[in-house]
């Protein structure tokens, strides 16, 4: 590695005196190794992109998806946005994830603060109820029933409710919160300020890594919901994106446009799909590089704790 | 605040006032109602996750009675009341789900995926880890990682797609053999490679992401160690085989448990979105079983059996694999508690 070393200056890492230099073969493997993962995931990725990008011409010499970009034609894009199943769906996925990820952290910092303190009353009863369902998992046909019971089929609720608590999100945020020094609860309980202040003064304020880390997941699982959607949410024009994607790309259903159809002048379907594919990527390629490096930090805290 | 009510139960009195976490040692329990007014603020944050726990993971999990009976969703307006109004018939869904081949072939399928996952898949984020691990370059190590954690929050749905893209019949490599003049092959729909398929498709998804929890306990091994096996003559390998694999025992250990007590779960939205264009005999898993036997075609009772069936093994798998790592000297998932 010597040689990507020296083109990183600011690294500065240095192999330790008593480990032997490694040989090249091996040294020439790994990095083989490690750049066929990379392009692995980076590859598929590149492909959709420019494929949502070129035009029908480029598309047909391609003979279907297009490795090599010629020129940026963003028509697929317009006749997405111009109005219909996929701009309607990317709205409701939107909205499941902001409600549902604000509920599902509300629900979870107050119960992992909550759980956070033995000896309050009842916390061992209260924490085997809130572990058990990590080993216990709901079943899949008395869940349908209850939430079909509750009246919840084809509202966004079917879809934020059920999730909006996970244990293992819990017990992440719990051992983050149980490392806080407990100096600080107890001078702010020696300043008179209720358990509700405290986290909201205290407590919070030190938790922003862990917070952005089982928010992200949180809201991951918002906007990958697929299964709950097939289960619960009947009428198409409810469908969250991943459905449509679902029953647009893998089912070859087209999704019914309301807008453009005259069809004058419609993109290649390949590049529409792929815009597709590329839209419900895109929110979380966005939002991921920011609260990557937290991960180490916050799961393993739960790696530990779990 | 409803749980108050609930909560009663054996716990720890906490000293007079203080938030101190454990004193143990102190037993002496104030009285009920003044530990109810000083920690009632607690109670109530709690409240909801409580209340959307016992509604969407215990009332289900009670709901399995359902199994015994012979469920009829249309006596009754909803299904409280066809729960009422429906027959108790023991254990015959059961009779009926061990006669069913097409129930054994689910079966089948989940262990053989389980088995062939555990010797092709499990092992890699570990190797993966001690490669990431060793490089020296922080920056390199950090762009590895960033791209690698990435497939893990994707959706099956957009895996799956990826796939349909890349290796599918009107995909990126059938066209390149195409174009070659070659027969251009789709493993997407071959049930004969499926096993394959999914694990790779797991494997992409979930391999960097399986090297977090590794990479922590890799950083947690005193280094020293290795300085004082090298200067003893132990070369790469073999502190390799004596250091960090023994580092990681307690890990792999817990993770291994993990696998193994959910031995009959492999992945539901993976199969099911798969299974239609493979065939059932290949694709179904016992958790699409459940769905298709249940919820597709109105027969609740039969697949709430197919599944209750799967919880039992599945909680019994995993003490065994608990009390089996306690018998080996490991912490297992829940030794302190």
């Amino acid at each position: 590695m010597t040689t990507i070393i020296r083109r990183h200056p600011g690294a500065r890492p240095r192999r330790p005196v008593w480990d032997e230099k490694p040989t090249a073969v091996g040294q020439g493997l790994k990095a083989i190794l490690l750049a066929l993962l990379v392009l692995g995931v980076l590859f598929p990725l590149w492909v959709i992109l420019v494929t949502s990008l070129s035009s029908r011409q480029a598309i047909a010499d391609a003979g279907g998806l297009v490795v090599v970009p010629r020129g940026i034609d963003t028509s697929a894009y317009e006749t997405i946005f111009a109005g219909g199943a996929v701009t309607r769906a990317l709205w409701i996925s939107t909205i499941v994830t902001v409600v549902g990820t604000a509920i599902a952290l509300t629900v979870t910092v107050l119960a992992a603060y909550g759980l956070s303190r033995p000896g309050t009353l009842g916390h061992r009863w209260l924490l085997a109820y809130f572990l058990i369902p990590f080993l216990v998992y709901p079943p899949l046909v008395p869940r349908y029933l209850v939430v079909t019971g509750l009246g919840l089929k084809d509202t966004i609720w079917a879809l934020v409710l059920p999730p909006a608590i996970s244990v293992f999100n819990l017990v992440v945020v719990r051992g983050f919160f149980q490392g806080i020094p407990q100096e600080l609860l107890d001078s702010a309980r020696i300043d008179g300020a209720s358990d509700f202040r405290t986290l909201g003064r205290i407590v919070l304020p030190l938790s922003r890594a862990v917070i952005a880390v089982v928010g992200l997941f949180y809201a991951v699982g918002y906007w990958n919901v697929w299964f709950d959607a097939l289960l619960f949410i009947d009428r198409n024009d409810m469908y969250p994106i991943q459905r449509v994607l679902q029953s647009y790309l893998l089912a070859g259903q087209a999704p019914h446009t309301s807008g453009g159809t005259s069809g004058v002048t419609m993109p290649p379907t390949e590049s529409i799909k792929m815009a597709v594919v590329v839209l419900t990527v895109a929110p979380i390629v966005a939002v991921y590089p920011f609260i990557q490096r937290h991960f180490i930090k916050g799961v393993l805290i739960g790696a530990v704790k779990g | 605040m409803s749980e108050s009510t609930v909560v009663v139960g054996p716990d720890r009195a906490r000293p007079g006032g203080s938030t101190a976490p454990a004193r143990p040692t102190r037993r002496r329990r104030a009285p009920l109602l003044a530990r109810l007014r000083r920690d009632w603020q607690l109670l109530a944050m709690v409240a909801p996750g409580f209340v959307i726990l016992l509604v969407f993971s215990y009332v289900p999990i009670l709901g399995n009675v359902i199994a015994f009976q012979d469920y009829n969703p249309y006596l009754g307006d909803n299904p409280w009341q066809a729960f009422v109004h429906s027959n108790w018939i023991g254990f015959g869904q059961f009779q009926l789900l061990f006669e069913d081949p097409a129930f054994w072939d689910a079966f089948r399928n989940t262990l053989a995926i389980t088995a062939f996952q555990l010797v092709f898949f499990f092992p890699l984020p570990i190797l993966l880890a001690i490669m990431l691990h060793n490089l020296l370059s922080s920056r390199l190590r950090g762009f590895i990682q960033t791209v690698v954690y990435l497939p893990h929050f994707f959706s099956w749905v957009l895996v799956i797609t990826f796939f349909v893209a890349m290796l599918g019949g009107a995909g990126l490599l059938a066209q390149t053999m195409r174009d070659a003049g070659l027969q251009p092959w789709n493993v997407m729909t071959n049930p004969h490679t499926f096993i394959v398929l999914v694990t790779v498709e797991a494997v992409w998804k979930d391999v960097g992401w399986g090297t977090i929890v590794f990479l922590a306990a890799l950083s947690t091994i005193d280094q020293s160690l290795y300085e004082a096996a090298a200067a003893d003559g132990a070369g790469r390998w073999r502190r390799l085989w004596h250091i960090t694999l023994p580092g990681l025992r307690p890990v792999i250990v817990l993770l291994l448990i993990l696998r193994l007590g959910d031995a009959l779960s492999v992945g539901f939205e993976q199969f099911l979105l798969q299974r239609d264009a493979v065939g059932r005999q290949a694709a179904e898993v016992l958790d699409t079983f459940v769905y298709h036997f249940s919820i597709a075609t109105g027969n609740y009772g039969y697949g709430a059996a197919a599944g209750l069936f799967k919880a039992a093994i599945g909680l019994g798998l995993i003490l065994a694999a608990n009390r089996v790592a306690h018998l080996l000297g490991e912490r297992g998932i829940y030794s302190k508690s």
